[in-house]
This record gives C-alpha cells, sequence and structure tokens, in this order.
C-alpha cells in the first residue's frame, strides 16, 4: 500500500500532532513500512477466524454497581492549569 | 414531483445505573460540577475502566424486549476525536461488535394500523462531560460529572416515512425503557436524546437520497417540527435544481429551522479500534436467564391483559398503559375499587381532568390510587350516586381526606330505602298535579322525556341524595 505525503498529513492533523514540514518524508516511509508488515498477512486464509480483539485469551470481569468513589474535587484541580466555581476552564469552544 | 421522506433515528438512553459505566463514581443528577468525576472519568494517565455489570444486564433487558439476539462476545473500541467535554480524547463505544443485535418494535399509526419498525443495533458507550459557553470571560467552563454516565444507543433501520411516524417510534422506545426501569426517561434532564438521519427521494425510486442529520433533539414536539423544516429543506433545495449536502445540522426551536453546523469534513474520521484496556465481554445463556427473570410486564402485553382481564376497550388499555405509573395507579385504583370500567371512567375522566386543569403529574396527583378507589367503589355499591361523588371527588382533592370520610360527614349517602323515596316522589306528584295529567295524556313517545322533569325535582327535594335508578322506575310506575 502507497502512502502519500498528504495522508501522513491528515494522520498527524487528527492526532493533533504538529510534524516539521522536514519529517514528514521520514515519517511516511515508516508508516508504509508497518503497513507493508501488516498487508502480508493478506497472504493467509483467515476465512475460519475469529478476529482478535484483545492479545490475552480472557473475558472482561464485571464490577458491581455500586458508588465506591467520592469527592476529591480540590485534589484533582490542584493540578489543572485553570477552575473557576468547580468548572475547569479550557479555550473557549465555539459551537 | 411527490416525494418520500425516510428518517432512521438513533436514540441514546440514560442507563439508571448508581455508577457509571466505567468507574465507581455516583450518576446522580444536578450535584456539584466536578463533585462526581473520578481519576478514571477524568481521564488520568493509569487508570483502568471496569465494566459495569448493572449497565450489561440493562442493555441484555432491552434486547430481549426488543426481541432481539443478545451477542454471546461483544467489544469495546475507542471512538476517537478531540472535544473538551471528552477528557481522554476517545469515547468508549462499541462498533463492529455490539451487546444488541436486530431487533424490532411496532408502532400505531394514524390511521389505526400497525407498523413494524426494525431496530438495527444497540449498542453500550459512555457519555461526556458537559461544556457550558456562558460567563466566563472568553473561556468554556467544563463539567464532567455526567462523563462515563452509561449510555445504550438504540439505533432504528430506515423504515420511517414522516416526522409523526419518528415520534410514534421514539415514543415507543420511551415507553419500552421507562417500563422496563432502565432509564428514567426524564427528557429535561437529557436521560433520553434523540438524533434523525433524514433524506428525501421521488416516490418509487429505490436508492435513498443523501441524508443530513439532525442532532440532539430532547423532546418529541422538537423531533417533529425538525424533521418537518429539514423534509421542506431537502425539497426545496431538490425543485430548484441543487443538491442536498452531507452534513450534520443543529435544531433552533426559537427559530423554528434547522442549521448547518459547519462541520470540518474530517470530523467523522473516529479511527474506532478495539480498547485494549477493556477484554471481549462474554454473556452466558445463566446470565441473560438470571437478568429477564425479573424482567417487568411490557406496554403491549400489560395493554392485551387490560383488554381481556378488566373488559376495557383498545383505547382505553391504550390510553391506561401508556406509561407504566399510570398502568401500576390504574390497577392500584382496581383493586380497591372492584369495578374495572368505573374505574376506568373515572381515572380518565375525572382524575386526568383535575391533573390536567392544575398542570399536575400523576406522580405527585392529590388523590392517591387507593383514595381514589374508595371513592369508586362506593359508586359501584350505591352508596352515592355518580354526581354526587363529583362532589366528593372535588373535597378529596382539595383536603386529601378519604371518601367515607367526606360521604359521613356531610351526609351524602344515597337514599335508596324505597319507602323514603317514595314519599318524596308522591310529594313531587302532588305539588304537580297539572304536569301528572299532561303526562297522562300525551303520546307515549313523548312520555320519556316528559319523564326528565319529574325526577329532576325529586332529585333536588333530596338533595341530589335519591338513588336515581329507583326514582325513575317508581315514577314510571306511579304515572304508567
Amino acid at each position: 500500500m502507497s502512502l502519500q505525503r498528504e495522508d501522513v498529513e491528515k494522520i498527524a492533523h487528527l492526532a493533533r500532532l504538529a510534524v516539521p514540514e522536514e519529517e514528514l518524508e521520514h515519517l511516511r516511509g515508516e508508516l508504509a513500512g508497518i503497513l507493508h508488515l501488516v498487508e502480508q498477512m493478506d497472504e493467509l486464509d483467515t476465512g475460519d477466524i475469529t478476529p482478535m480483539a484483545h492479545p490475552l485469551e480472557m473475558t472482561q470481569r464485571l464490577r458491581v454497581d455500586r458508588v465506591t468513589e467520592e469527592n476529591h474535587r480540590d485534589q484533582y484541580q490542584a493540578v489543572a492549569p485553570l477552575v473557576e466555581n468547580g468548572l475547569y476552564l479550557v479555550p473557549r469552544v465555539i459551537e | 414531483m411527490a416525494w418520500e421522506t425516510v428518517i432512521g433515528l438513533e436514540i441514546h438512553v440514560q442507563l439508571t445505573t448508581k455508577s457509571k459505566i466505567f468507574s465507581g463514581a455516583s450518576t446522580r443528577f444536578g450535584a456539584e460540577p466536578n463533585t462526581q468525576a473520578c481519576l478514571v472519568d477524568l481521564g488520568f494517565p493509569g487508570v483502568l475502566p471496569v465494566l459495569n455489570e448493572g449497565a450489561v444486564r440493562r442493555a441484555v433487558l432491552f434486547g430481549t424486549a426488543i426481541e432481539a439476539e443478545i451477542a454471546r462476545r461483544s467489544v469495546f473500541a475507542r471512538k476517537n476525536y478531540f472535544y473538551p467535554d471528552l477528557p481522554k480524547g476517545y469515547q468508549i463505544s462499541q462498533y463492529e461488535l455490539p451487546i444488541v443485535g436486530r431487533g424490532h418494535v411496532e408502532i400505531l399509526l394514524e390511521n389505526g394500523e400497525r407498523k413494524r419498525i426494525g431496530v438495527t443495533r444497540a449498542h453500550l458507550e459512555e457519555d461526556a462531560g458537559k461544556s457550558l459557553h456562558e460567563d466566563f470571560h472568553g473561556y468554556t467552563g467544563i463539567d464532567l460529572n455526567r462523563a462515563g454516565t452509561p449510555l445504550l444507543e438504540i439505533v432504528s433501520e430506515p423504515d420511517l416515512r414522516s416526522a409523526k411516524e419518528a415520534v410514534a417510534y421514539a415514543k415507543k422506545i420511551h415507553q419500552i425503557v421507562t417500563y422496563l426501569g432502565i432509564c428514567d426517561g426524564n427528557m429535561q434532564e437529557g436521560s433520553f436524546r434523540m438524533d434523525a438521519n433524514v433524506s428525501v427521494r421521488p416516490v418509487g425510486r429505490k436508492e435513498f437520497g443523501t441524508r443530513t442529520e439532525l442532532k440532539n433533539l430532547n423532546s418529541f414536539r422538537f423531533l417533529e417540527r425538525a424533521i418537518d423544516f429539514e423534509v421542506e429543506r431537502q425539497i426545496d433545495v431538490l425543485e430548484s435544481g441543487g443538491q442536498v449536502v452531507q452534513e450534520t445540522r443543529l435544531y433552533d426551536a426559537q427559530k423554528d429551522e434547522t442549521r448547518s453546523m459547519r462541520t470540518k469534513e474530517e470530523a467523522n474520521d473516529y479511527r474506532y479500534f478495539p480498547d485494549p484496556d477493556l477484554l471481549p465481554l462474554v454473556i452466558e445463556d445463566a446470565f441473560i436467564e438470571e437478568t429477564v427473570k425479573g424482567m417487568p410486564e411490557l406496554p403491549e402485553a400489560r395493554r392485551r391483559r387490560f383488554e381481556e382481564e378488566y373488559g376495557l376497550s383498545a383505547y382505553d388499555a391504550e390510553v391506561l398503559t401508556a406509561t407504566r405509573p399510570q398502568a401500576d395507579y390504574y390497577e392500584a385504583v382496581v383493586a380497591v375499587a372492584g369495578d374495572a370500567k368505573l374505574a376506568a371512567n373515572w381515572m380518565m375522566v375525572e382524575l386526568f381532568g383535575a391533573l390536567n386543569k392544575a398542570g399536575l403529574s400523576l406522580e405527585v396527583s392529590p388523590v392517591s390510587a387507593e383514595a381514589l378507589g374508595g371513592l369508586v367503589k362506593r359508586i359501584a355499591d350505591d352508596t352515592i350516586s355518580g354526581k354526587i361523588a363529583k362532589t366528593v371527588f372535588e373535597e378529596m382533592w382539595r383536603s386529601g381526606r378519604a371518601a367515607d370520610e367526606i360521604i359521613e360527614e356531610k351526609g351524602l349517602r344515597q337514599i335508596t330505602d324505597s319507602s323514603a323515596i317514595e314519599a318524596i316522589v308522591d310529594e313531587v306528584l302532588a305539588e304537580n298535579a297539572q304536569q301528572v295529567e299532561n303526562y297522562r295524556n300525551a303520546d307515549p313517545k313523548k312520555q320519556p322525556k316528559m319523564l326528565g322533569f319529574f325526577v329532576g325535582q325529586v332529585m333536588k327535594k333530596s338533595q341530589g341524595k335519591a338513588n336515581p335508578r329507583q326514582v325513575n322506575e317508581l315514577l314510571r310506575n306511579k304515572l304508567g
């Protein structure tokens, strides 16, 4: 699978990563290599195989529906850059 | 050109668990901002989500209620996007393998026919927090109390053909989830939120037109108006030679119109992948059996039972089973009153009338089901007439006292002693000799109407307490 420079730019933007112009070509090559590695699996017939959702051969444990957490807002907000009236403040989001 | 509307709904149902879907923080509504947001909800590094059994059981109940297949293996996935009320940068949801598969519900159309609407799937996911855009001097305030609240997203097939059908379907889903008790159904608090996918196509064409998505409709009225507006808009665009753009639109209730959200095109590139923090959810038969064992009676079944067991009309049964509190109230009235049809009439006419007038819901009715049952019982056993009962009801509504207490205190007990009634009848006949003669000389066809005059006089003399049936009988005998 060929990967274009624009694909790398798009992926970086979706992940909100600022990739310097001069690194784009290098990254394109590395990502294309990973995709090539995965592509090799297309040679195998995997029709009868259940797609793996997790590397562990285990299933999800369930938690009893009970409130176990207390209010620690002050401690959690001590590391926040800006708070007011109990709210976290972030740069304005225009809807 | 004639156009056909095609609608599919996505409904987000907040589940009634005490704690969140992946953490032990409380889901209670209305708490101080961020006092119910723990480290998992805040997306701190190093925390691990653990799935809430209560959320899984509620999804299983819903799937069973719509006769859907419950997936024996389902997988949680990360839906990636950036927004400040989603601290992790992804929402944990289900994508390729949802917990509830294809099911269906039936809706009642305006012409009385029933129509089956397909449910494509329903999946578990976490809710996001809330953004407050006002009053923060250029900043947005974030409250993460809601982050991590369990949601069941219910996706319908594009089977709906009008705004009215969409509303009927949404109301049916609302009825089912509130009957099951898996959602409180409170739309003001956002417990039940709807998105509508709307498109139009020329009648007879198989392919769907380009659709738009109307987001976050939180009332049935807005759902109907938003779809009606959007259908008109799309038809106008197409008939003037334009093309519908696939996009998300917001409904503005004040202006009664939908507006483009102008989202960037990559906004829908969510890059789902299985969440490595969560293992596949495997559901055994025993878990399903245990969950559905205590499943409450569903609205459809209850409606049929009301018709059979209580002899109610289809209409009455439909109205009384519309909500679970209503059906519960009715059955409590019948348990005391004995007479099921009379109980239905009194509940639907007098009680609903009074509640409507006062702008109250049934849950806060000043007259309890037991109290109303006590009143209906006294009509059924002839202690009071239906007319007097209305006076008693008004007094019960005002004072909250029991019917028997009011009947005794005010001496409203109906006169059923036939000699006492006969005495009054005789008095009335003696006082109205002319009318008696007129009656006897009248055309027999006109007599029933003329009898009303005498009945009225007797009732007046007895202060409304004479048994009307006995009064009629006595008068007919004496005049005949």
